[in-house]
């Protein structure tokens, strides 16, 4: 079954800090009813968290860090599901069932080359 | 020079070889390699048919062709396991038990699951009419790059972004389920308006397109209706291509010569075109039950222009009120003062063309430019024809607006208000148009 990841596009939430709120409840429905179409996926800590790594000089060069995300964008990378789906149709249909699908940014589906 | 057997037998390789990529499209689950495999077939058809004459069965000999070309690629890549596999099984079965044909029904089914392919909205619009246009219509690329005034190497790497995101997103090749219906119908409607005004409003290259685009427009919403008999939407977009269509002679004078509509010749027109089209139209508002989208009244508008008698305008505006609140563009804000000039007067029309938000279109000009004609302004109408003339327009059309500004000259000649530079105008070659995309 093709594999494709739903990359959530989302405001630059702390989902750690409200595990009842109403928008939390919603992804736990997403869990439930499409549970054997998610093969993974995690929610992330806000940006402020973030971490980018550098290497400098190329490979075993020096590792050079910074605070913060490796964009700056007002819709972040909040999460991601790995889904399984036959087509993109299908695909389609499971993302748009995700919540930050009609929240402020967008589900960005793509399709994961088979290894 | 072509003579009319060669162009029998392209157009025969062209059509056949949009049938035969859907067949193969199918058997493969692979777009590529199909459009790969029946483009060798048509070399190979383009080669031997010239000679041999065209077979009996040209799309059989095309589908047997293209199936061994596959089936020669597929083997080479052998080692690369899975659907590959699962391909040559079924391909090798089907040479030995199916007579190539197959019935005619399953091809056509073929044909539409392509085309929702090609229409599918995850792919943008310009990619979409791109590859209809390559695989159901079979066009060269040269072709396609002249009709969507793009360059050649755009229109190459546009199909090639689009092949390859189908086969990489795995968009299905498949009708959609009734429930999707509805949602898919409406991208594969606007392709085929869209390759039916490419066709219309031509290029300065139209001449060296070979496919009439308009006929082929009108042949895929007829297809489309066949198999999916009872939709409005698509009921309202053949009734619009049809009377739209019927009038294509009378549109072009003997010189090459646009010809607007209150002056062409109505026995020019296919009355049995213009009574089809009203007829879909009829059905299709009534299965809409009163509400109607974009092709039902701009067929609505069709069915206006065509009827005989004084034009009903007041009822004409009202049908362009509701197009602009359902697909609000220039080209409906323009043909709208065309209307308003008629019920509030030329001035009212031409406040509303002022400003119109995008950067102005030859049509607009032409449109400000008749508007001021009739308002008495000659020196201002004949500064809008000479904008219209260095926007690019196509060889008819540089007939006609150098045949107005004649006739303003003459009418400034008798005001006594003769200018210099309006005969420099008329005289002056237009500029090709430019390729917007590139």
């Amino acid at each position: 079954m093709p594999q494709y990841a739903a990359l959530l596009y989302t405001e630059d939430l702390d989902w750690s800090a409200e595990p009842q709120s109403e928008r939390s409840k919603q992804y736990m429905e997403f869990g439930e009813n499409n549970g054997s179409a998610i093969a993974g996926g995690a929610a992330l800590f806000p940006t402020s968290t973030a971490t980018t790594v550098r290497v400098r000089g190329g490979r075993g060069g020096d590792v050079v860090t910074s605070d913060g995300p490796y964009a700056e964008t007002k819709e972040i990378l909040g999460g991601f599901y790995l889904l399984e789906a036959a087509d993109l149709d299908e695909a389609v249909r499971l993302a748009a069932q995700i919540p930050a699908a009609w929240g402020v940014g967008g589900v960005e589906v793509r399709p994961v080359i088979p290894m | 020079m072509t003579t009319p057997i060669d162009d029998r037998l392209a157009e025969v390789v062209r059509v056949e070889g949009g049938r035969v990529v859907a067949v193969l499209a199918r058997n493969l689950g692979d777009l590529m390699r199909a459009e790969d495999a029946v483009q060798e077939a048509t070399i190979a058809a383009l080669d031997t048919w010239p000679s041999a004459g065209i077979p009996a069965e040209p799309r059989a000999w095309l589908l047997t062709v293209a199936r061994r070309k596959a089936l020669d690629v597929l083997r080479r890549e052998r080692n690369r396991a899975g659907k590959e596999e699962e391909a040559v099984a079924l391909l090798e079965q089907m040479r030995d038990d199916e007579p190539p044909d197959g019935d005619r029904s399953s091809v056509d089914d073929d044909l539409l699951r392509l085309m929702f392919t090609c229409c599918h909205p995850a792919l943008e619009l310009d990619a979409q009419v791109a590859l209809t246009l390559r695989t159901v219509c079979g066009l060269s690329v040269a072709d396609i790059a002249r009709v969507l005034l793009i360059s050649e190497d755009t229109a190459a790497k546009r199909l090639v972004r689009t092949r390859q995101k189908i086969a990489r997103a795995g968009i299905p090749y498949r009708v959609p389920s009734d429930a999707d219906l509805p949602a898919r119908l409406a991208p594969v409607a606007a392709v085929v308006h869209l390759v039916f005004t490419a066709g219309y409003a031509g290029s300065p290259d139209a001449d060296l397109v070979r496919v009439d685009l308009c006929g082929e427009a009108v042949r895929l919403a007829r297809l489309l209706n066949q198999l999916l008999p009872g939709e409005p939407t698509l009921q309202g977009l053949l009734a619009l291509l049809m009377l739209t269509h019927a009038r294509r002679e009378a549109r072009v004078d003997e010189d090459g010569g646009l010809v607007l509509l209150a002056d062409q010749e109505r026995s020019r027109w296919h009355a049995d075109e213009i009574a089809e089209g009203l007829q879909l139209l009829d059905e299709s508002l009534r299965r809409s039950a009163g509400l109607a989208d974009r092709y039902q009244l701009e067929a609505a508008l069709a069915a206006h222009h065509v009827a005989s008698g004084d034009p009903d305008w007041d009822e004409i505006l009202r049908l362009y009120d509701l197009l602009d609140e359902v697909a609000p563009s220039l080209a409906v804000t323009v043909n709208r003062a065309v209307a308003v000039a008629e019920v509030r007067g030329p001035a009212v029309a031409l406040d509303e063309l002022e400003n119109p938000g995008t950067p102005p279109t030859l049509a607009l000009h032409i449109a400000r430019a008749d508007l001021l004609r009739r308002l008495r302004r000659p020196a201002e109408a004949a500064a809008a024809f000479g904008r219209a003339l260095a926007a690019g327009p196509t060889a008819p059309e540089q007939r006609f607006l150098r045949r107005r500004l004649a006739e303003l000259e003459a009418e400034l000649v008798e005001a006594g208000l003769v200018e210099t530079e309006l005969a420099e105008l008329a005289a002056q070659p237009a500029p090709g148009r430019t390729d917007p995309h590139s």
